[in-house]
């Protein structure tokens, strides 16, 4: 398993080193008021919302499902917040807001996992229904309009520090209570015997169902959370642009973590890995001074490479030693 | 079956090795043109992966084969078909949703201006299915038909090329008397056109029917080539099987008939579901072995899934302990202790991704639900135990169960259910494809189970087997149960009469 890792691993270090090269005080960290600044820090901060709705993803993929409807959910997160907090200062009102908005970010998992796990509509077709949906959903919250808010405690969710970005110390803390939950529990494995057979899990007395629902649900709660660091970030919910298009990086990023699109085995480590890579590309594209123009191009042409040193034919043509495991 | 003093396929020290398995060592195999040649051995002897490396889809480690005296290195199974080789497998390949006529001619259909000539392919099919005596219609969509049909369709896509080289790979094992005489009245005809025939079949009533020479593998290691006159049955098993012939006794009186007179655990009266089994009565006792027979697609399995929840049944009630059970699905069943192994091991069995440890405590788990992980020292004692106990090779619970041979997966899958200690346990074709020295140990096991006060239902198209093992015989016709025997006084003639009485012809439903 630790040589699935290895190429995604390699492209990060390639990534980082060529920052480095570009700007040699790439790996500079900095304290400034007791809060952690520099290259990498601002690579993760940037990066955490990716990688909270790719850890929703991964399970979501693992089960053979998919989830396009992050980004319409993340948007609605920030409309509902921004919306209960108005012109309130108070810390109450924003945590109140956000409660809110992750109930009902798990109410829109629900109605996903209603789609797929009660209905049996193929995940790509039911969670489309939210994705385009659900953007309208957030323009009626937030009337249409880009709700700005001034709430010094709905600020820190995104832009805050405790030593490092608040937003960068919550995505860690969901990484590891996916891990934990999944890890320590049963749950990954059943995760994975469902994604694999469903009708072996189903007649090995797996509740497929029940099982289905809750990564749904888990996968909107991650994004209502990524939705908050957005909206949070910038003191404002955009019900257009908010979490546009994150949830192909967030399904980019469980790819090149090596969890394969039709089900099973997934990795964490994995996902976190890409989530990286992703966020990390996107920073050199700033830093090596990509022409706007083939920015995405340059994207494109990075995660190609990555995607094929994972493909078990483009790795046997590159003909390394075949070395019969043993144990 | 001349013998040509040139080899149509030859392979010398052919090894091979996967992840955990070491599935070929040093093997020879060589295959002359006109004859039919049996390759034999236990499961997980090699045997598919040898065939496998024949056709292209693998690759050896080490070792040459060559094709009419040249050396050949296929790197896909097209290109082993393009030199004449052509391949049925065990698990009919074919798609479902195509006609018989696409999948016959899939790949080499005729063309017309540009596109598919379907009158030309319709009667190209037409004529093949002729020439082996297969009379269906070639315009009608593949699904429609019986397995058996299928398989007798699959085969006339290997034949419907000029091939020099017949691979099949339990060819058999889903069809019934009459269509095997068939299939073997076609390969004599093949075989004297010089066609040479590799045929793998675990009825040895067969093999010394058809072929004329075989090749004998144990543990990826060649064991003999013999013609199949000189060497006689128990000479085979022998060296089959590898060890003394102890075993062999054993299944012919490994169950003694008993009366179980244990309290009804069981009882289903007027339980049906349309289109599936018409309402029946069935009553299991603890401890008994109850056998069904019937042919394919007779209601064997369409009964056992109504048992256990798999398919909901819409008439009459099912009573367990005497207490009314409604299953929605198979978890209540489950949690009654009732288990069932399913006929179709890759997709309703096991979990082919995951490993040997995981799915061997799978049932187990789920029924524990996630909340409550096995302790990492239990699932190690448990899966030590039953690897051990059923003789699962390799036993290393961490290789994929998708790396096992046939026998060794049916095994990981019976020690699934056995690990939740179940009070009903429902065996859908347990012994199907897998060799005799797994069979033994699984009929065994069956008897010790019982014994132990375990009720069986125990579902084999090997009438022996079953009339061999069950306490109590349940017939099936046409998806309605049309008798129950006495296992202790009923002969297979007697089964066989009941089944054919009525000479209805097999119906089977995809």
């Amino acid at each position: 398993m630790k040589n699935r890792l290895l190429w995604p691993l390699l492209a990060l270090a390639a990534l980082l080193l060529l920052n480095l090269a570009v700007t040699p005080s790439f790996f500079a960290l900095r304290m400034q008021d007791g809060h952690l600044y520099g290259g990498l820090v601002d690579v993760l901060k940037n990066g955490a919302p990716t990688l909270l709705i790719a850890l929703g993803m991964t399970l979501v993929i693992a089960t053979r499902g998919i989830d396009l409807s992050v980004g319409a959910v993340a948007a609605i997160a920030g409309a509902v917040t921004c919306v209960h907090i108005g012109a309130s200062g108070d810390a109450g009102t924003a945590f109140a807001g956000m409660a809110l908005a992750l109930v009902l970010c798990a109410v829109l998992g629900l109605w996903n996992g209603l789609l797929v796990a009660g209905l049996g509509i193929q995940p790509i077709i039911a969670t489309l229904v939210l994705m385009t949906a659900g953007r309208g959903v957030a323009m009626l919250v937030t009337e249409g309009q880009i709700v700005t808010v001034n709430n010094t405690a709905y600020r820190q969710v995104g832009a805050g520090f405790v030593v490092l970005p608040i937003s960068i110390l919550i995505s860690l803390l969901v990484l590891g209570l996916v891990a934990f939950a999944t890890r320590r529990t049963a749950l990954g494995v059943l995760i994975e015997a469902v994604g694999v057979n469903p009708e072996a899990s189903r007649l090995a007395g797996v509740r497929s169902r029940t099982i289905i629902w809750t990564v749904y649900v888990f996968a909107a709660v991650c994004a209502g959370i990524a939705g908050l660091m957005i909206s949070s970030n910038v003191s404002a919910a955009d019900a257009n642009n908010a979490g546009l298009w994150i949830e192909m990086d967030a399904i980019l990023a469980v790819v090149i973590g090596g969890t394969s699109l039709a089900g099973g085995r997934y990795s964490l480590t994995g996902t976190l890995l890409g989530a990286l890579i992703i966020q990390t590309l996107t920073t050199t594209v700033y830093t090596i001074g990509v022409a706007p123009e083939v920015t995405l191009v340059f994207k494109a042409v990075v995660v190609i490479a990555v995607c094929l040193v994972q493909a078990p034919k483009a790795r046997a043509a590159l003909s390394f030693r075949k070395v019969a495991v043993s144990s | 079956m001349t013998e040509s003093p040139q080899p149509v396929v030859e392979m010398r020290g052919i090894s091979l090795a996967f992840p955990g398995v070491k599935a070929l060592q040093d093997v020879d195999f060589r295959l002359f043109p006109g004859e039919v040649h049996a390759l034999m051995g236990e499961n997980g002897a090699g045997k598919s992966t040898l065939i496998k490396t024949l056709t292209g889809v693998h690759r050896p480690d080490s070792g040459q084969v060559s094709l009419a005296g040249a050396g050949v290195a296929f790197s896909s199974p097209g290109e082993a078909q393009h030199a004449g080789i052509s391949t049925v497998y065990q698990e009919v390949n074919l798609c479902a949703n195509l006609t018989v006529a696409e999948n016959i001619l899939l790949g080499r259909e005729p063309r017309r201006l540009g596109g598919i000539d379907f009158r030309a392919m319709r009667r190209r099919a037409a004529q093949v299915l002729a020439r082996i005596g297969v009379h269906v219609d070639p315009a009608s969509s593949l699904g429609e038909h019986p397995i058996a049909v299928q398989q007798l369709v699959a085969i006339a896509r290997a034949i419907a090329v000029d091939c020099r080289v017949l691979v099949l790979d339990e060819p058999t094992s889903s069809l019934d008397a009459g269509e095997v005489a068939e299939l073997f009245r076609i390969m004599r005809v093949l075989r004297d056109e010089g066609v040479a025939i590799l045929f793998v079949s675990h009825f040895l009533d067969q093999v010394y029917e058809i072929s004329d020479r075989m090749t004998v593998l144990r543990n990826g290691v060649l064991v003999g080539e013999h013609l199949t006159a000189e060497v006689d049955r128990r000479t085979l098993i022998a060296q089959m099987i590898g060890r003394d012939l102890g075993t062999l006794e054993a299944i012919e009186d490994a169950a003694e008939k008993r009366h179980p007179d244990g309290p009804v655990l069981v009882q289903a009266s007027g339980l049906g579901r349309r289109g599936a089994i018409e309402p029946f009565d069935l009553s299991i006792r603890t401890g008994e072995v109850v056998g069904l027979a019937g042919l394919l697609g007779s209601g064997r399995t369409e009964l056992a899934r109504l048992l256990f929840g798999a398919d909901r049944a819409d008439s009459g009630k099912l009573l367990v302990d005497g207490v009314p059970l409604r299953l929605r699905g198979p978890r209540q069943a489950i949690a009654a202790g009732i288990a069932f192994s399913s006929e179709d091991r890759k997709g309703e069995g096991l979990v082919a991704d995951l490993s040997i440890r995981d799915n061997l405590v799978l049932a187990m788990q789920a029924a524990r639900g996630w909340t409550r992980p096995l302790p990492r020292r239990t699932k190690d004692q448990l899966v030590e135990k039953y690897l051990k106990a059923l003789d699962i090779r390799p036993a290393n619970p961490d290789a994929l169960v998708s790396t096992l041979s046939g026998g060794n997966q049916q095994k990981v899958l019976l020690a699934r259910w056995l690990v939740t200690e179940p009070r009903l346990l429902i065996l859908d074709e347990p012994t199907r494809g897998i060799d005799i020295g797994a069979k033994a140990q699984i009929q065994q096991l069956v008897t010790a189970l019982a014994a132990e006060g375990t009720a069986v239902l125990f579902i084999s198209a090997e009438l022996e087997e079953v009339v061999r093992i069950a306490d109590r015989i349940v017939v099936l016709r046409d998806r309605r149960k049309i008798a129950e025997l006495d296992g202790a006084v009923t002969g297979v003639d007697e089964v066989v009469e009941l089944i054919a009485g009525g000479a209805a012809p097999e119906k089977v439903v995809s």
